[in-house]
């Protein structure tokens, strides 16, 4: 394609030459308009002086007779821009005026008409055109009063030339405007359009440039701007999963292969055999675990569970999850309470509960209080195994927490031990994936919320902050961004 | 009972055709949609076992034009997407349970099991029995002998559940699906805690023990052993 067919294509353009179409159409009614008025105008003007002076030469007539009728006119129409005065006798013979000749039958009928003319004392061959009044005096005699209508013509040429001239401008100004502005947003766009192809072409840092005017280019190269940052993000998130996998998988299927080598290598008993088959199925049902959960975490930050939404309360979910650990946490030497208040929230419940439970469960796992620094109070004693399950709203926010009083994470690592495969130092020796905070985490941004680390002095206080449902019913304020399912 | 199992693995199938065999059951074998299809409509079977994924026809649609067709037999889903939304759309087209792959054989085998037409257990009676334990649906009492135990709402649902499917095994994931409603796999032991709680109340202090732990594969509440 041409760069002017480009042009010409551009929507900036087309709406140019529409809005000129427009104009045009507009400037031309209001011209027409202007000139029919003024037609109107002037013809009342006309009608009204001559209307006054048939009415008082009639009047000096019937005083005066025909000398003070022929003396009137004579007078009247030497006097500079006079109106045209023609009076006859019944046959028809010019008595006196100014007029020299007449279209034929004009003074046959009495009333208004439009005529070709001439004065008098015109050299000049070319006819002027007059709107003319014929009335009949007693006797037979007949006046003619009228108007040169010059005026009206010239007046009509000066519009028709203004409506030439302003056609002209209109058209000019307007194409040239509309190739100025196709081509400003051409050249914004060409650009836009070359970043994107860079960026296509796999360089996902690139960024569209975006003007200083605000305007509605400028926040179409924000917006985009914030999808490629996204995609960065979710492709950096899908890199850094598959060197989790290769580098956390990998660990157990190694050790996994090592104990079948070993048994097999070893030739022992059947009971030997059946006890390294059943370690197998254990460290594989590990890894199963892991790699759903994973799955789990890239579903929920790719925005895809976002399908299964509905309305339910969060209270109901945290009391579901305390009388499902309450047990195990007893077990565990531990106390797990609940405090709840209605909490009404729009989303994947299953997802809120999964979240929870690992909260919980980390709890459960690490929340527990060192032993060195016990208090030696037995109430506060039994107080720092206690792990608290809280639901709640706060103005539009619904908060899940959980609470426990054991060594806390410091503040420098509540960002870091949020990702995933991450196990801080003090929880290394105990079972786990390392997958559970990042799952919450992972939740909370799917619901538009996040996941907040905090002291619970001394503990830690995982805290999901989720948008609550308004009162109309849905939750639309806070949404993530969606994102394209494919990208690459 | 009377299985069919639609895979199009061909070495899973073998494996799923000659474990249930071992078990005691007749299990069919189709390689695809289509032939399963036909074959679900003349056979009388039990229990479908479905993948989802199957050359010619595929899981759901095959599930689908069954239901249509007034079959009610009872299907289990097989599937390698486990998420909690290709599950609800698995049951949505007419399954009855679903269990995303990989899974353990005592897994399936129990759920099949709890699904089959002939195991359609005592689902309208009102009270439960096994052995001298007594269960009242109604009124929510609960009696072993002449003892009269008080149980929480949980643990009765938990024993609700058991005892509808008494003498059948019942898995930890199954007992966190239809008596919590949850769909996620703990980390933890959360659910033998829960076991060892309701034992200790109907088990206690009795001579035989009615609530069985089997290994490598769940929980049975039965009368003695079989």
């Amino acid at each position: 394609m041409t760069a002017f067919g480009k042009l010409i294509r551009t929507t900036a353009f087309r709406l140019t030459l529409v809005y000129l179409f427009l104009f045009a159409l507009f400037a031309a009614s209001l011209l027409g308009y202007f000139a029919w008025n003024t037609r109107r105008l002037i013809n009342e003007q006309i009608t009204a002086t001559v209307n006054v002076e048939i009415a008082e030469i009639t009047d000096i007539y019937t005083r005066r007779g025909l000398r003070g009728l022929v003396f009137t006119i004579e007078n009247r129409a030497l006097r500079p821009g006079a109106n045209l005065y023609l009076a006859t006798t019944p046959e028809g013979k010019a008595i006196g005026g100014n007029v020299g000749s007449l279209s034929p039958g004009v003074m046959a009928s009495t009333g208004w008409s439009e005529t070709a003319y001439r004065r008098l004392d015109e050299q000049d061959t070319a006819d002027h055109r007059a709107l003319v009044r014929v009335t009949e005096l007693t006797n037979g005699f007949r006046l003619l009063v009228g108007r040169d209508l010059e005026e009206r013509r010239r007046l009509f040429g000066i519009v028709a030339n203004a409506a030439q001239w302003s056609l002209l401008v209109v058209i000019v100004l307007g194409i040239g405007g509309g190739i100025f502005v196709a081509r400003r947003v051409l050249q914004r766009i060409d650009a836009m359009t070359g970043t994107t192809r860079r960026i296509m072409a796999g360089d996902l840092s690139g960024r569209l440039p975006v003007g200083r005017s605000g305007d509605e280019l400028d926040r179409l190269a924000e917006n985009l701007n914030a999808m490629l940052e996204r995609i960065e993000a979710l492709m950096m998130g899908l890199k850094e999963v598959s060197d989790n996998i290769a580098h956390d998988l990998k660990t157990p299927l190694t050790r996994l292969r090592n104990r079948a080598e070993e048994a097999l290598a070893r030739s022992g008993s059947e009971g030997d055999y059946r006890a390294a088959l059943e370690r197998t199925i254990e460290e594989s049902d590990g890894l199963i675990r892991t790699f759903n959960a994973l799955l789990m975490i890239a579903r929920a930050e790719s925005g895809q569970a976002r399908g299964n939404m509905d309305d339910f309360d969060a209270a109901d979910v945290a009391r579901g999850i305390h009388e499902l650990y309450e047990p195990l946490a007893e077990d565990d030497g531990m106390t797990l309470r609940v405090k709840t208040a209605s909490a009404p929230l729009h989303g994947n419940r299953e997802l809120i509960g999964q979240a929870l439970a690992n909260l919980v469960e980390n709890a459960i796992k690490y929340g527990k209080p060192s032993p060195v620094v016990q208090p030696l109070d037995p109430v506060a004693a039994a107080r720092t195994r206690e792990i608290l399950i809280e639901a709640r709203r706060e103005g539009n926010h619904v908060l899940l927490s959980v609470a426990d009083h054991g060594p806390g994470i410091p503040e420098a690592d509540r960002k870091h031990a949020v990702e995933r495969f991450v196990r801080l130092e003090a929880s290394r020796t105990l079972p786990g994936s390392g997958l559970g905070l990042s799952l919450a985490s992972a939740v909370a941004t799917l619901h538009g919320g996040e996941l907040r680390l905090g002291d619970s002095h001394p503990g830690l206080t995982a805290t999901l902050v989720i948008p609550a449902r308004s009162a109309a019913g849905d939750r639309l304020a806070a949404q993530t961004p969606d994102v394209p399912q494919k990208v690459a | 009972m009377r299985l069919l199992i639609i895979e199009d693995d061909r070495e899973s199938a073998d494996y799923l055709v000659k474990a249930f065999r071992e078990v005691g059951h007749v299990a069919d074998l189709a390689s695809d949609g289509e032939e399963g299809l036909s074959m679900a409509e003349g056979g009388d079977y039990d229990v479908l076992v479905v993948d989802r994924m199957l050359p010619k026809r595929d899981g759901l649609s095959v599930i689908g034009s069954l239901r249509e067709k007034g079959n009610r037999t009872p299907v289990l889903i097989l599937s390698a997407l486990g998420q909690v939304d290709d599950r609800i759309k698995g049951l949505r087209a007419g399954g009855d349970d679903y269990l995303p792959k990989p899974y353990s054989f005592a897994e399936l085998q129990a759920r099949v099991e709890v699904l089959s037409r002939r195991n359609v257990g005592p689902a309208e009676e009102t009270t439960y029995r096994v052995g001298d334990l007594e269960l009242d649906r109604l009124s929510h009492r609960v009696a072993r002998g002449k003892d009269e135990l008080t149980l929480q709402p949980r643990e009765f649902r938990l024993l609700e559940y058991l005892m509808k499917h008494a003498g059948q095994v019942v898995t930890r994931t199954m007992l966190l699906e239809n008596v919590w409603d949850y769909h996620f796999d703990p980390q933890t032991n959360v659910i033998d805690v829960h076991i060892s709680r309701l034992r200790s109340k109907i088990d206690k202090g009795f001579e035989r023990p009615l609530l069985h732990t089997i290994r490598g594969a769940g929980y049975m509440i039965r009368d003695g052993l079989r």
